[in-house]
């Protein structure tokens, strides 16, 4: 007799049927009835009109019977309320029963059951259990509050549940510790400040200690908490990872995983020098490489995890390149992620192999996984140097297959290669072009007309070519029509005698027949450049372009810094952040690693670090004129170059108008017949549309301004505070603040004489300070200064004085004389006086210099209670010196990327993160003076929020 | 944590369904039908993500395994939670065919409701799980109150895995060293990559509590074991094998194993596997293809492929398979073979060439001659790899069992009452020869 035949019921008025049979006073029929209804609810049928007749079965002496009414119930219950009250009674009384298993039972259903009624009779069975003698009792107790929490939380707090779940991780039983663990992770997950797991050296040691002896899905649980654990010093670190490392050893590949994650956090914790770091890093490998041979879905799981621990520490795997080679029967999940990670751990001594690699892959039949084959041998060819010769040779061998595809795909990686090898391999221009027929796909038709119009000078019939695209200039995609346009106009500036009716066509065709806005724009440009001044055309149109960098795809660092705190989850997966596919609140706490020890200024956490500064006392300021400047030239005018599509764009507009208010008039002197009727529109009443700014014909005499903006621009100056009270001074009572306007620093300064007497004979000195400030000329009081008289008096300084480092970093002692005494005191100067005009740094600098500096050296701060959004952000700290150099959309968090510079040429490189609706910002600095990364995040926190 | 478990037949329809947290809805259940089971294209991943949803599936004999959640969870546990189901239910009613799956949907709600708590992972030792769940009805009515708290102890306890109390009258114990060895090799015949994949398979009939202590011949164990007694260690220096890593059963004191390299442990009274461990240095190949493809014109290719195997000539390799795949235009294959049968199979599109017996340091050939269907088909043919199975009763790896050692205190018998076997068995794995 088997059960398959419950599935098979599909008369008609079986429910009737079914109503019958679970009322027959036969036990077997009762059973059979009840199976029959499990298996209709199975297949999705609604047989909750049963209710009643089935929740009568539950008293029972048959267990079986019972769990199949349990079942039912749990499915039901949230649907029939009122009557699913009639189960409580026995419950409870199952909750007593001596049989454990019962009593587990009982306890495990009741706390699935969403009916608020029911869960207040829950509380007094389930208290009993939380103290049951029986360990398997106790191991389900400890989930079922973490269930009871899910329906109601206040519920769970008041009862005390809480705290009787926390002293069940010093239970001897490691499995109710491990479970006791899990439910409390959770619960501390949805109140992420409560401070709930209470990690503290002591509760960790209890947990290690149950690691070495609880089930394998209990180690998870605990090895995932252990993750969420900050060491209080590289030592404690330490022996957390000495302990942790035997879990390596584990068939389990999840213990194995989130082990590693334990270890990678704490790490970060270590100094390099130590030995031991080198000991953790090679015993970091094997179990990496181990995890390869599991079942597929697993191998999946582990690439996507080594494709993050690659990128965070390449030192791990870096000889481990065999163990990625793709095997013929992988499944193509598996193929496409060893793929990625072969590229990211190719390198000069391992070319070859890969190379050869590569090639047998781009000859296989999945069409993805040749595509990225192909596009590998590109990435090759830019990332080591030595091999791109062989690259470009493998790469014309396979165009000469003339498989559609990976034709295609290999012009679009040469395009790269030109890029970063200019003028070295234009030879194979020719295969190229014989191939122009069969390209298809908008991303290839764009790269070849790129290098046609790029070595325009070098292809005979370069106009031929272009024009043959022209015909159909219309039905491309947008891509390949930017890409045309540009193209002809390389041709026209290179070869001007025979393509001018080209660039005309081209031309008209992009500026009056297409309705979209940035290839009009783009065309606009170019026809004003070219018709007002071709030498500087040739010059913008035909610049150098900088070279593209090596590593494509790299994860955002901090982003990566995020995902390898959440190693083995579903987030590294899919390696976004788990505010991207989670809902609501739970889950999303935002992870960061540890802040190394080494660098002993930044390690204070985010929370205690702006106890230093003095937020309470600077008040709310009038904007000043920097500000006013920077809200309304709030675009980013660096360079064009390849970038966020966001700031291109505002650039490419910028641009328009820029030139349109000069260019005007001189557009209208040109009867050429080029300048169509449509487009004599006025820039000024075109802009402001697209800049949705309300400001009409201002606009050009703002623009006027964006040369002198540099030097102009004001930073915030922060409200004067007392700095010498009358008390301490003899009467002499000082305030002041620091200023820096064009350029210049200087100390504003309130003299007040709350003495009796007359002052006079004023003089300033300063103590060697960090940065060498020093006054730039004599302190001059004109008139002697009367009693209950105040002067202002504005100091300029310079920062060309005897330098001494000082603790804190910012700190001045001044000396003020009088007729009357010296005086003494000692102030903090913000350091945004110290940011200079010249702190843009170049884009591609930028992203050399941020990879170059060691991560040790990063410091990670909270900016809170911050409203403002990142163009706000972006135009309020660029007033006081504070570039944004360049902004990306990264799951709908804005990513700035700033730069500034002090006056003694120290660098600090910013990466700062906002969440639209999220008041909280996260600053990222990296310097190679790590020391100064608190105080720079002084003045963004000072700036922001006045 | 996992919301819900979905079990579907190859048509999508649902065989169970059990849901665990309230964010998971019915629609769920057919969210990943529609969008994984149905989907037109070939699955790109074991994960995919459906309006926030999570789906992780595994395969077995078409039937598909669906886990569902919507929270941030541990992706790794969840496959491995989701093998060890399919291991358990292997083990209460073997294949998990879609008529094994209905006949016992009772048996799988139940140990569903066991081994996942609100989508935690519990116990799912199915030796443990065995003593109170059972196809014939509950055990439990008719237990005494100790052997209850027995099975609880047993399935919340540090040795989940072993009962207490159990006696046979012939101590014995059996030792498989199961290795499957993986070979890519470029048609010049240069390594590209091989490693072995082993695993210690352990079998015991052993009284009470047995404490076992496993040696081998593993380089690190021997430096450290061998301190102080320099003889042994350049003795024994010769035969050891380096292994790259090597994980274990639960059952085994890893922090042993750390501090100082010894494996011991209480075996459970199954069969069960002891460890798995990889190695890739000086590995013994069983075989060496050497393969010859020639393309006469654009009609005819011939091709040639010698097997020689490389290992003692008093062993027998068995079971050895020789598959050489064919273009997909192949019209008739022509196939001479020295030993063995060879045929076309012109469904799987390779030449099966089969051997039952082979010596070590023998050698045979076979050549065939491939008539091709003229194509338009500008794409080349990819010539996958020739691959291999065969088995030999040797350890590729070199690996060496040196010693188990059983000492059970309470009891009175002693490591020299136990009967005890080892064997070796060597498979190919993915072994494959580019031509």
């Amino acid at each position: 007799m088997t059960d398959s035949k419950y599935f098979t019921t599909t008369k008609k008025g079986e429910i009737f049927e079914l109503k019958a049979e679970l009322n027959s006073d036969k036990k077997e029929k009762k059973k059979e009835a009840v199976k029959k209804v499990i298996a209709s609810m199975t297949v999705g049928k609604d047989v909750s009109a049963l209710f009643p007749d089935v929740v009568n079965c539950m008293q029972t002496d048959n267990l079986e019977l019972k769990k199949l009414v349990y079942l039912y119930l749990m499915n039901y219950a949230k649907s029939q309320p009122d009557m699913a009250i009639m189960a409580v009674n026995t419950f409870v009384k199952d909750c007593e029963d001596p049989n454990p298993l019962i009593r587990a039972l009982a306890v495990r259903t009741m706390g699935c059951i969403r009916v608020d009624k029911i869960t207040e009779y829950l509380c007094e069975p389930l208290r009993k259990c939380l103290k049951d003698e029986d360990p398997y009792v106790r191991k389900t107790a400890a989930v079922c509050v973490a269930k009871l929490h899910d329906i109601n939380a206040q519920l769970v707090e008041d009862q005390g549940f809480l705290d009787t779940l926390k002293d069940l991780i010093s239970d001897s039983n490691p499995m109710v510790v491990a479970n006791a663990v899990a439910a409390l992770s959770e619960i501390a997950e949805s109140h992420p400040s409560s401070n709930l797991l209470d990690l503290n050296p002591q509760s960790i040691n209890k947990l290690l200690t149950a690691l070495n002896e609880c089930t394998e899905w209990g180690q998870i649980f605990i090895l995932d908490c252990l993750a969420n654990y900050t060491p209080k010093d590289d030592r404690e670190a330490q022996s957390i990872c000495e302990r942790v490392t035997p879990r390596l050893s584990h068939a389990n590949s999840a213990v194995v995983l989130s082990a590693v994650k334990v270890l990678m956090k704490f790490m970060e914790m270590l100094s390099k020098d130590l030995d031991y770091y080198g000991t953790l890093l090679k015993k970091l490998a094997p179990p990496l490489v181990t995890l390869l041979s599991a079942e597929p879905e697993l191998q999946y799981v582990a690439l996507r995890n080594i494709n993050l621990i690659v990128q965070k520490r390449p030192e791990v795997l870096k000889h481990e390149m065999k163990v990625f080679f793709v095997k013929y029967n992988d499944p193509i999940y598996v193929k496409l992620e060893k793929l990625d990670i072969m590229i990211r751990l190719a390198s000069q001594a391992n070319i070859a192999q890969v190379l050869a690699e590569l090639k047998e892959y781009a000859t296989e039949v999945d069409v993805d996984f040749v595509r990225k084959a192909v596009r590998a041998i590109g990435r090759c060819a830019i990332k080591v140097e030595q091999s791109a010769e062989r690259c470009v040779s493998t790469l014309l061998d396979l165009i000469q297959t003339k498989v559609n595809y990976v034709v295609q795909e290999a012009i679009v990686v040469i395009k790269d290669i030109f890029r970063k090898y200019p003028n070295k391999y234009e030879s194979v221009i020719a295969t190229l072009c014989e191939n122009l027929d069969s390209l298809d796909e908008p991303e290839a038709r764009a790269a070849m007309i790129w290098i046609v119009g790029e070595y325009a000078e070098r292809i005979d019939n370069a106009d031929e070519l272009l024009e043959s695209f022209l015909e159909g200039f219309h039905d491309e995609s947008t891509q390949v029509q930017l890409q045309l346009l540009t193209a002809i106009v390389k041709l026209f500036l290179k070869k001007p005698t025979e393509t001018q009716e080209l660039v005309q066509q081209v031309l008209s065709l992009a500026t009056q027949d297409s309705d979209n806005p940035d290839l009009r724009d783009r065309g606009y440009i170019y026809w004003r450049l070219l018709s007002t001044d071709p030498v500087a055309a040739k010059e913008v149109v035909l610049a150098e372009k900088p070279l593209i960098s090596e590593e494509t795809d790299l994860i955002e660092p901090t982003l990566l810094d995020e995902l390898i705190c959440y190693i083995g989850t579903l987030a590294s997966v899919y390696h976004k952040p788990p505010s991207a596919f989670v809902e609501g609140g739970r889950g999303v706490v935002h992870k960061s690693l540890p802040p190394r020890t080494a660098s002993s200024e930044s390690t204070e956490s985010p929370e205690t670090a702006p106890a230093g500064a003095p937020p309470g006392e600077q008040l709310d300021t009038v904007p000043t004129q920097g500000d006013l400047l920077g809200d309304l030239l709030n675009l980013d005018l660096g360079p064009p170059v390849s970038g966020p599509p966001l700031a291109t764009s505002a650039v490419q507009m910028g641009a328009v108008d820029l030139l349109g208010g000069g260019l005007d008039s001189l557009m209208g002197d040109e009867p050429e017949g080029i300048g169509a009727p449509s487009f004599v529109a006025p820039p000024a009443a075109a802009v402001p549309a697209n800049l949705g700014a309300p400001m009409g014909s201002g606009l050009s005499d703002l623009f006027d301004l964006t040369s002198g903006v540099g030097t102009l621009s004001g930073s915030y100056v922060a409200p004067k505070a007392v700095w010498l009270p009358a008390m301490k001074a003899k009467g002499l009572e000082i305030s002041g603040t620091f200023t820096r306007q064009a350029g210049s620093i200087s100390m504003d300064l309130q003299l007040t004489n709350k003495a009796l007497q007359v002052m006079t004979d004023f003089a300033i000195q300063f103590n060697r300070n960090s940065f060498g400030l020093a006054p730039a000329a004599p302190l001059q009081v004109h008139a002697p200064l009367s009693p209950t008289q105040t002067v202002e008096i504005s100091l300029p300084l310079s920062t060309a004085g005897s330098v001494m480092k000082t603790e804190p970093l910012n700190s001045l002692q001044v000396a003020v004389k009088n007729n009357i005494d010296v005086f003494y005191f000692s102030t903090l100067y913000p350091l945004h006086i110290l940011f200079v005009e010249d702190g843009k740094m170049d884009r591609q600098v930028f992203l050399a210099t941020w990879k170059d500096i060691p991560n040790e050296n990063e410091a990670q701060f909270q900016i809170r209670d911050c409203p403002l959004n990142a163009e706000a952000v972006s135009s309020r700290l660029q007033s006081s010196s504070i570039f944004t150099v360049a902004r990306r959309n990264v799951e709908g968090q804005d990513m700035l990327y700033q730069s500034l510079k002090l006056t003694n040429g120290i660098w600090v490189l910013a990466e700062l993160r906002i969440q639209p609706g999220n008041p909280s910002f996260t600053l990222s600095l990296k310097c190679r003076a790590p020391e100064v990364s608190q105080h720079v995040y002084q003045a963004y926190e000072t700036i922001l929020k006045n | 944590m996992i919301g819900g478990l979905f079990i579907y037949n190859h048509k999508g329809e649902v065989l169970i369904s059990r849901v665990y947290r309230d964010d998971i809805g019915r629609n769920a259940v057919d969210a990943f039908r529609v969008n994984v089971i149905h989907a037109r294209q070939q699955v790109r991943s074991p994960v995919t993500n459906i309006a926030r949803t999570s789906f992780f599936h595994v395969k077995r004999s078409n039937n598909w395994l669906a886990a569902v959640t919507k929270q941030n969870v541990n992706a790794a546990m969840v496959f491995e939670f989701l093998y060890k189901m399919c291991d358990v239910m292997a083990a209460y009613f073997g294949k998990i065919s879609e008529e094994n799956i209905k006949n016992n949907f009772v048996l799988i709600y139940e140990l569903l409701d066991e081994i996942l708590d609100f989508g935690y992972p519990q116990n799912s030792e199915t030796g443990a799980l065995k003593t109170f769940i059972t196809q014939q009805g509950i055990k439990s009515q008719h237990q005494t109150k100790e052997e209850q708290s027995q099975i609880t102890s047993q399935v919340t306890g540090q040795i989940g895995w072993q009962r207490e109390g159990i006696k046979y009258r012939r101590n014995e114990l059996f030792l498989d060293v199961l290795e499957s060895v993986n070979l890519l090799m470029s048609p010049q015949g240069q390594v590209l990559s091989a490693h072995v994949s082993g695993r210690v398979v352990m079998k015991s009939y052993l009284s009470g509590m047995p404490e076992c202590k496993f040696g081998m011949n593993d380089k690190i164990v021997i430096e450290k074991q061998g301190k102080g007694t320099a003889d042994e260690t350049s003795k024994s220096g010769k035969q050891s094998i380096a292994i790259d890593d090597c994980t274990f059963h639960q059952c085994v004191r890893l922090s042993k194993f750390d501090s100082e390299c010894s494996i011991s442990f209480i075996p459970p009274d199954e069969e069960f596997e002891l460890m798995r461990y990889r190695t890739t240095k000086d590995i013994i190949l069983p075989f060496r293809v050497i393969p010859l493809v020639r393309e006469v014109g654009r009609t005819k290719l011939e091709v040639k492929v010698v097997i020689k195997s490389n290992f003692k000539p008093s062993l027998l390799a068995q079971k050895i398979e020789v598959r050489i795949p064919t273009p997909l235009n192949t019209s008739g294959v022509q196939v001479i073979c020295m030993k063995g049968k060879a045929k076309y199979k012109a469904s799987e599109n390779a030449i099966v060439w089969k051997i039952k017996r082979m010596a070590g340091m023998k050698e045979s050939q076979i050549s065939a001659e491939i008539e091709l269907l003229p194509t338009n088909d500008k794409k080349k043919w990819a010539r996958p790899p020739i691959s291999m199975n065969f088995e030999v009763p040797l350890a590729p790896s070199g690996l060496k069992v040196r010693y188990l050692k059983v000492f059970e205190p309470k009891l009175n018998y002693s490591d020299h009452d136990v009967i005890k076997w080892a064997r070796y068995i060597g498979r190919s794995g993915i072994y494959e020869t580019r031509c």
